[in-house]
């Protein structure tokens, strides 16, 4: 197994085969496939509008007519399966199929406006391309096409052009089926039958940009590529996404030089042809306050542009002498995480590392060492598909991982995959996945799951899968109990973090006492083969186990040099203590794309280059490599991996770490530990005490790359605080009433929601405009709270 | 050929509508006799007898009950009481006459096939029909006709009254089970089928008013003195609602195999001064026919010879000073109105065949308006979701067959000049 291993292929059941004839050909098919996905196996190409391949079938556009022997009508070939024997004519070599398809093509196109030239659709167009296919070379639609105000709102981000629009529902159908967010529907009969929002109820979901990538004419725009770009004039290039952990396969487009949108990427394994709207409209972060050239801090304090060669020379003079430590956050790819481990081991010989920008654990980093490091692939995306159980402990779905939100979804839709979760309240998100809830206090998991009842335990199987999220990591003996409940029942166990860098950080080693692919630093056979690879011996290594970010927080004092890496203050456990401990340490080396609270503070600042101007590797929360190349080909922006090989140059300590693809060669080669573990933790739960907070990150929220996009911004949920009916009552609030969450630190107030929850615990979300909670109340999920009625509402 | 009143017989009683009216004739007895005898030999009882549906399409019906599976899951009845064809007006006049008719048939008939739960679903449109119904269900629960172990039967068979919204597509069978459900009154992808999946997902028959309404009757009577009404192809007898330029429109009770030239005497003659220039069989979803067709008899064979159909049996016939032009375009018109936009051809095709009409009507048409008419009708038969748009693409074949060159006035002179309507009017001097 090696670190950047890929699952194996899903299984494949043996299927019943037929024979269907298309066009006087025989082709042997999996039975149920549909005409439509059969012609296209022989090349045959059919219009469509209503039909896709993840949608139910609708044959609501009637473009895809054929002949089939033996029924007196044409028949929609994107609704009917192949029968065994069954010949099918299609345009091709049937003058009734082509005279249905010219005759449908041509009635929709009869209220179509022809605005083409100012359509963003316009050269990507089915409706283009098919009318060239089967349409006619002029309109005999002589009367007034049907008016509609033009265009409409759906959300902030999504326009709606009705006049475009040619009723194909499959964004009705995308928002009923796939989201669960039926916040669209069509409206009116006839010809004036279109598609809208309800006027009590916005479009909320998460996933409203699918619906402008699916629509087949231009009828659905984001505000934030409207009038952009003709399609034309775009270079597209795969991309893996680098905001969550979910894997997805995107699309950059880009025209001179600027990346325009991006698009979900067809990959049956991840994300299918989906992506979340974090992931589609969040990239105009590298637009606004990019560092564009390294940054050196004079005598006089002041912060100036300096060249290459001084910058990296200031960086290695500074990372001298003294206790080093290496902040990295949970954001790079697997081979700049690699960069870090080995610069961390080699060059500054410190173990003092820590990839978690966020509240942690002792505990934590014990169960993922032992655990989920050097682990391969436990738990994939086709395993969730064939689950017979799915517990979801201290995790969100539909806001960590959307993706996995929507393959839970999936199973949950098509074959009643039953999900339970230990979580305090029963979410728009879990609804969705009709999730029997179990309702837990914030701090409380480890004791629920520790007395689950023998139905739920019975429930987990060997063909169940437990995953856990990273805000059981502030809950003591949470991850302790997970693991012996997996153990206990054979389910399989796996952990779900939130960034993409997350899973890739842990396996390069960025743990104190965590070596590459779960090799313990302690271990003599480990730490040979990590030397060895990184061609040093290991007395080269550090022999003692180093501190986690608390600890180097909380012993500033005793470090010479701290060397900064994507890391925001911001996402820790208490910002202004973080902040104040980097101005205590003397020396900081910030290795940053953009101006940050870190680069405000830093000695040097060395500028990095963000995704889209470099090639890497995500791992993502199953353990997947997902490689990207660089999209952005002019960009001279260097990854972390160089920066950091030259400050080493510098300091004549030799890392080698020049190519990605040497990297890469090099993690290969390393491969994943066979050897003993680190002990897996166990710690026993604590009594909460009072009311506790119970919060995690929504999807859309204040992060940091999510800036530069006010449409989408303008789509997160509001902040509301949810209470169970009784602890609302306890303090005399109701629904819409003002509620104060405190902390010695500060408080937060926000309106109170009152909904079916546990009580004696508030939820409010981590990081929206308005609800700062590390900030604000320094605290973490588990923490303990009080909560008032705030002032007249 | 004589009327034979059987399902009208006592409609002129004043108290025809009520549980006494009803049993003063027979009434529920064949319930009681249904309700004792297997279901199965009932479903067979109404094979035998090749009885076919009365909402127009003339599905056999105990074909239909048969297909219904018995696996456990809920079985439905649904009475589709949507009658909204152009046209057809006996469903209505049913229920406002002889309700318990119909009640006494969905009793039998869930027997059959094994539904403990039925819906009458009428069209919004006739709120005195719906109090009527309501009324007639609520005397009948009070005379134990209805509810739990009927009789002491065992049987237990209840009835909901629901009204529709007002959409005609409604009375297409897969968009009345939405309309049901609370949804969108749109038709389904078919299969599954309703017999299969129906309402809420269940096992479902779903069958006309006079249809049901047959089922006493029948059951009473047996196989064989029904089938001494009709023709082998098409046995028993049917509600005949007349309309137009008679003297006396109205429902008329007759064998199928009567002939329109009959109907009309039946209906007291044409109007002084009139003579028969089209009349359409079933509804405005049939071809029209002409005075040459006055002897074909109504039966399902016999009008699919003469390129038409039976439909709903409820003709409708026009005289001399009725533009054809001007009745075409006023059906098209219904049908873009209907058209509940679900597929494309229905949608975009009613819209522009309308307009299309509107024009030649208003003597505004455009040279090749005729063949493109023609085209468009081509382009809607046959390619739609549901029969809806075949209805719509319809008439206007029909009417060129035999009337082009009012078409071809539409060029030039609007329809009211060609047809000026006060000479329809009654007592206008022809």
């Amino acid at each position: 197994m090696t670190i950047m291993s890929n699952p194996p292929a899903p299984e494949t059941l043996p299927v019943e085969m037929i024979t269907v004839t298309i066009d006087g050909i025989d082709l042997e098919v999996p039975k149920g496939t549909l005409i439509i996905r059969a012609a296209e196996m022989l090349g045959i190409q059919i219009p469509r509008f209503c039909d896709h391949p993840d949608l139910e079938p609708a044959a609501v556009c009637r473009a895809c007519l054929v002949e089939i022997e033996g029924m007196p009508k044409p028949q929609p070939s994107c609704a009917i399966p192949c029968g065994n024997g069954m010949k099918v004519r299609t345009q091709q070599s049937s003058q009734n199929a082509m005279d249905a398809q010219r005759g449908v093509m041509e009635f929709i196109l009869a209220n179509h406006p022809l605005d083409c030239p100012v359509c963003d659709k316009g050269g990507e167009c089915p409706l283009q391309n098919q009318a060239m296919q089967v349409g006619r070379d002029d309109s005999r639609f002589d009367i007034e096409k049907n008016g509609f105000e033009k265009p409409i709102n759906v959300s902030a981000q999504i326009l709606l052009d009705r006049e475009r629009c040619v009723n194909c529902a499959r964004c009705t159908r995308f928002a009923d089926q796939i989201a669960g967010d039926p916040f669209i529907d069509l409206f009116d009969r006839g010809s004036g039958q279109h598609v809208g929002t309800s006027s009590d109820q916005p479009f909320d979901s998460y996933f409203s940009g699918n619906v402008v990538q699916i629509c087949p004419v231009g009828a659905l725009t984001s505000a934030k590529y409207r009038f952009r770009a003709r399609p034309f004039d775009l270079v597209s290039v795969p991309t893996t996404c680098e905001h969550c952990a979910a894997g997805c396969s995107l699309r950059t487009d880009i025209r001179r030089g600027e990346v325009q949108r991006r698009l979900a990427w067809n990959d049956p394994l991840v994300n299918r042809e989906w992506n979340c709207d974090k992931g589609r409209f969040g990239f105009a972060y590298t637009e606004a306050n990019r560092i564009t050239s390294p940054l050196v801090r004079d005598a006089d304090g002041v912060l100036r542009p300096a060249s290459w060669p001084e910058a990296v020379a200031a960086a290695a003079a500074g990372l001298r002498g003294g206790r080093m430590a290496v902040l990295t956050g949970g954001r790079h790819t697997v081979e700049d995480a690699w960069a870090y481990a080995k610069f961390a081991r080699i060059a500054l010989g410190t173990d003092d590392v820590d990839f978690r920008a966020r509240p942690q654990s002792a505990e934590e980093a014990a169960f993922l060492a032992a655990h989920v490091a050097g682990s391969g692939v436990r738990v994939s995306y086709s395993d969730l598909d064939r689950a017979s159980f799915v517990l979801l402990v201290g995790f969100e779905p539909e806001d960590e991982s959307p993706i996995l939100h929507l393959r839970l979804r999936n199973a949950v839709q098509k074959r009643r995959l039953a999900v339970a979760a230990v979580a305090p309240y029963a979410s728009l998100g879990l609804t969705k996945l009709d999730a029997h809830l179990i309702a837990t206090a914030a701090g409380d998991e480890a004791r629920v799951l520790r007395a689950l009842g023998d139905d739920l335990i019975a429930k987990l199987s060997d063909n169940a899968v437990i995953l856990v999220g990273e805000r059981l990591a502030t809950v003591p003996g949470a991850y302790s109990a997970a693991l012996s409940l997996a153990l206990r029942t054979g389910a399989r166990l796996a952990w779900v973090p939130r960034r993409a860098g997350d899973r890739g950080a842990l396996e390069a080693g960025l743990l104190p006492g965590l070596l590459p692919g779960g090799r313990p630093l302690t271990d003599p056979a480990a730490r040979a083969e990590v030397a060895a690879a990184w061609g040093t011996t290991a007395e080269h290594l550090p022999t003692e186990v180093g501190r986690d970010l608390e600890a180097i927080i909380a012993n500033a004092g005793d470090y010479a040099a701290v060397l900064v890496g994507a890391l925001d203050p911001a996402d820790t456990a208490d910002p202004s203590r973080t902040l104040a401990a980097l101005e205590r340490i003397p020396f900081v080396v910030s290795l940053e794309q953009r101006a940050s609270a870190v680069t405000e503070l830093a000695d040097v600042v060395l500028p990095v280059a963000p995704v889209a101007e470099k090639a890497g590797t995500f791992l993502d929360w199953e353990g997947r490599a997902r490689s990207f190349p660089q999209a952005l080909k002019q960009s001279h922006a260097l990854t972390d991996a160089r920066v950091l090989a030259m400050v080493a140059d510098a300091m004549d300590v030799l890392v080698g770490m020049q190519q990605v693809a040497d990297l890469r060669g090099e993690i290969d080669t390393l491969g994943a530990w066979a050897g003993a573990r680190v002990a897996a933790p166990s710690v026993e739960p604590q009594a909460t005490h009072g009311v506790t907070l119970a919060t995690w990150n929504q999807l859309i929220d204040s992060g940091v790359l999510q800036e530069g996009d006010p449409y989408y911004a303008a789509t997160a949920r509001p902040v509301v605080a949810y209470l169970s009916a009784a602890t609302a009552a306890g303090i005399g609030v109701a629904d819409g009433d003002t509620v104060i969450v405190a902390t010695a630190a500060g408080s937060i107030e926000a309106p109170a929601m009152v909904t079916v929850m546990a009580d004696n615990t508030v939820w409010l979300p981590t990081n929206n405009e308005g609800s700062h909670v590390r900030s604000a109340l320094h605290a973490a999920h588990g923490a303990q709270v009080t909560i008032t009625k705030g002032g007249a509402a | 050929m004589a009327l034979t009143p059987i399902l009208t017989a006592h409609w002129d009683e004043a108290d025809s509508f009520t549980v006494a009216g009803y049993t003063r004739h027979h009434g529920y007895s064949a319930m009681r006799q249904a309700l004792t005898t297997d279901p199965d030999a009932i479903i067979q009882l109404v094979k035998d007898s090749g009885l076919r549906g009365r909402g127009g399409a003339g599905f056999p019906t105990g074909m239909k009950w048969g297909f219904v599976p018995q696996d456990g899951r809920p079985h439905y009845l649904v009475v589709n009481a949507d009658e909204s064809e152009p046209g057809a007006c006996k469903d209505i006049a049913l229920i406002l006459a002889n309700p318990h008719a119909l009640i006494e048939g969905v009793v039998i008939a869930s027997h059959a096939i094994r539904a403990k739960r039925a819906f009458i679903y009428i069209r919004g449109e006739v709120p005195h029909a719906i109090r009527r119904m309501r009324a007639a269900v609520a005397e009948a629960y009070a005379a134990g006709h209805l509810g739990t172990n009927i009789h002491g039967t065992g049987i237990d068979c209840d009835i909901e009254v629901q009204p529709g919204g007002g959409a005609y597509i409604c009375g297409e069978e897969t968009a009345l089970l939405n309309s049901l459900e609370g949804l969108r009154g749109q038709p389904r992808l078919k299969p599954p089928f309703p017999a299969v999946a129906g309402l809420y997902a269940s096992p479902t028959v779903i069958n006309n008013v006079e249809t049901i309404a047959n089922v006493p009757y029948l059951v009473r009577n047996g196989v064989e003195w029904f089938r001494q009404f009709g023709t082998e192809k098409s046995p028993g007898f049917k509600l005949m609602a007349i309309s137009g330029h008679v003297n006396r429109p109205g429902v008329y009770e007759a064998p199928l195999g009567i002939t329109m030239r009959e109907l009309i005497e039946h209906a007291g003659g044409m109007r002084d001064g009139s003579r028969v220039k089209f009349w359409l069989p079933g509804g405005s979803s049939v071809p029209m026919l002409t005075e040459d067709h006055l002897d074909v008899p109504f039966t399902y064979e016999d009008m699919a010879a003469n390129g038409t159909m039976l439909g709903t049996a409820t003709p409708m016939v026009f005289d001399q000073h009725t533009s054809v032009v001007k009745a075409v375009a006023r059906w098209l018109h219904f049908y873009k109105h209907e058209s509940c936009g679900k597929c494309t051809p229905c949608r975009e095709g009613t819209f522009w065949v309308t307009e299309i009409m509107h024009r030649l009507e208003a003597g505004h048409g455009q040279a090749g308006d005729i063949e493109l008419l023609l085209d468009l009708c081509k382009q809607i038969a046959g390619k739609t979701f549901c029969p809806l748009g075949d209805a719509a693409a319809t008439p206007i074949p029909a009417a060129l067959k035999y009337f082009r060159d009012e078409f071809e006035a539409g060029m030039h002179t609007p329809a009211d000049e060609l047809f000026p309507p006060a000479a329809a009017f009654v007592g206008a001097s022809a």
